[in-house]
């Protein structure tokens, strides 16, 4: 399978990534030697193997259901690149 | 006084013990040796200040009697490693200016148990390449150049500024992490020991997330033993890491020097490949002699899904790392570039913060992730990884105990000899490393000769799960024969 260069601006913007129309045929071949590449899988008969969903066999541990951490503004709103008071930032999302 | 850091772990251990020299003059020794070896930019960050207090509180708790395993030691931490109040960038543009508030658990282990941090060590952006040359801070330069010439090689990566330092004598020990081979093929290609441990036997808890069911931390050292010093320290279960396995930490310093008499190693020959350089086949062929020799017993075997390991990762990896770095939007920490709506906001951020390697990888995991694709590519690709894993768990039941293979299918090359061309060259660094990470197998590299341009060559031995053990007393035989390795020094 190869894709084109329609579908290399649809799957930069689901990656959320800003492509110029510059760069769109370089990334075109890129992403094409990669997929011509892993092809080869077709050639693996997986008939009744199932996909791998840990790689070492364990049982997803429990604990009790409560409040460990948290309450701390000053330590997550440390890193922010744009804060105002004990919020975050962003562009307005909603009209 | 002796050159402070000519000296392994266990050495400078002896003497912190028999007071030669204070655990301050041992962190100044190395501090020195940084500022002087700034060319080869290997540290992305040096912590001067923390490492003189941190090695004073370590003398203040020896002269008191409470000396810890790791009592003043320096290491170098991988810039993958979240270090509180010390700036953790994954070598990404996007992480820039990130201060963490929080500390890694594997680096936790250290500090608890005496370690000094030195600085932390450059690596390929979001550990995604095998050169170091992805780095947002420019690329690592070996401490190592071939015979006669003054061309600058690359040292491996990620892992490539942690490799650099240990082998130019700039840190005893430093930590790494090991997705695809990032530790194992640039200790192959600097002459030190790296170890990948199983996975779950290091928590990965707070270690910047890269392709979360491969990632796994390990040590890098000038010799075997202080290896195993060093993943003594850093191992053990966490409750903060859900995969990390709760068994409890052998002693691994013992294992070193274990008879290795009667043990099976197999030898798979699916890692002979055409075009395989008659130096790596020859150095090989020396690593079966060296363990025949100390009485093991070498099996022929057959892993045969080998070939299909590296596409079925190069799937995975970046579906996961698409997945993980899905977080880096400009809101919460790390750079944000202006944009009027959300949206643009969030695709300037990333095209602006992401070099050239993260977003083809980021694009092909979204790819593959995508509606109509998920199926054909990712799904397909963990039942190749389960028809991998198989390999390994057949040759195990049938009383194989570990398996010898070269390292790397070459030694190191120069800076930007293969980073400009097609990425799938670059991949196929990993050819003889990945399958391990598939499996979640341990795996350890050791220094096993020089080529014909004076170039170190590693041999890697893949050990049962959890059995770390076995790759220690295995290598510290390798170790023992081939001797150990160390650049002229010229920067």
């Amino acid at each position: 399978m190869s894709v084109d260069a329609k579908t290399v601006r649809d799957i930069a913007h689901l990656a959320r990534i800003a492509v110029n129309d510059d760069e769109i045929e370089h990334l075109q071949g890129e992403l094409n030697a990669i997929l011509a590449f892993v092809e080869q899988l077709a050639e693996v008969d997986v008939t009744g193997v199932e996909p791998m969903t840990s790689v070492t066999p364990m049982a997803m541990k429990q604990r009790p259901d409560v409040v460990t951490d948290g309450g701390d503004p000053v330590a997550i709103l440390q890193n922010a690149p744009a804060r105002e008071g004990d919020y975050f930032v962003v562009p307005k999302v909603v009209e | 006084m002796t050159d402070l850091t000519a000296l392994t772990i266990t050495a400078a251990q002896d003497g912190l013990r028999r007071k030669e020299f204070t655990a301050v003059e041992l962190a100044d020794a190395h501090l020195t040796a940084m500022e002087r070896a700034r060319g080869l930019n290997a540290f992305v960050l040096e912590t001067p200040e923390r490492a003189r207090e941190m090695a004073k509180a370590s003398d203040a708790r020896r002269a008191a009697g409470n000396a810890r395993p790791l009592e003043g030691i320096p290491v170098a931490v991988k810039d993958m490693f979240c270090t509180q109040g010390v700036r953790t960038t994954a070598c990404s543009r996007i992480l820039e200016p990130f201060v963490p508030t929080y500390e890694s658990t594997v680096t936790s282990n250290l500090w608890r148990d005496g370690a000094v941090l030195l600085g932390k060590t450059n690596n390929d952006e979001f550990a995604m390449g095998s050169s170091n040359e992805t780095s947002c801070f420019g690329p690592v330069i070996s401490p190592w150049r071939r015979k006669g010439a003054n061309t600058h090689l690359v040292p491996g990566g990620s892992s490539g500024g942690s490799a650099a330092a240990v082998a130019a004598f700039l840190a005893p020990g430093a930590t790494g992490t090991d997705t695809g081979g990032s530790i194992r093929q640039p200790a192959a290609f600097t002459g030190v020991v790296g170890l990948k441990p199983t996975y779950g036997r290091c928590s990965r808890w707070g270690i910047v997330a890269f392709a979360s069911s491969l990632d796994q931390a390990g040590p890098f050292a000038r010799s075997v033993a202080d290896a195993a010093l060093l993943l003594r320290s850093m191992a053990g279960h966490d409750l903060k890491d859900t995969t990390s396995a709760d068994r409890p930490v052998p002693d691994y310093p013992a294992a070193v020097g274990r008879s290795v008499n009667r043990m099976r190693i197999g030898i798979p020959k699916e890692y002979r490949f055409d075009g395989m350089p008659a130096e790596i086949e020859a150095l090989w062929e020396k690593g079966r002699a060296w363990l025949t020799e100390a009485g093991a017993e070498m099996i022929d075997v057959s892993l045969p899904h080998t070939k299909y390991a590296l596409p079925a990762y190069y799937i995975v990896n970046p579906a996961e790392a698409s997945s993980n770095l899905a977080r880096y939007d400009g809101v919460r920490y790390g750079l944000r570039a202006p944009g009027g709506e959300v949206i643009d906001m969030y695709e300037h951020t990333r095209a602006e913060g992401f070099g050239k390697e993260v977003v083809r990888r980021v694009m092909i995991g979204t790819y593959v992730l995508s509606a109509g694709y998920q199926d054909a590519y990712y799904v397909h690709a963990q039942r190749v990884r389960t028809l991998v894993k198989k390999d390994f768990e057949n040759c195990f039941a049938a009383g194989i105990d570990a398996m010898l293979t070269p390292a790397t299918p070459s030694a190191a090359f120069g800076v930007g000899e293969k980073s400009s061309g097609d990425p799938v060259e670059m991949y196929r660094n990993d050819l003889f490393t990945v399958t391990v990470n598939m499996a979640g197998l341990p795996g350890i590299v050791v220094p096993a000769g020089l080529d014909g341009q004076g170039l170190p060559l590693g041999l890697q031995v893949i050990g049962r799960p959890f059995d770390e053990e076995t790759l220690f007393s295995l290598g510290a035989v390798i170790e023992k024969a081939a001797g150990t390795f160390a650049p002229e020094r010229w920067w």
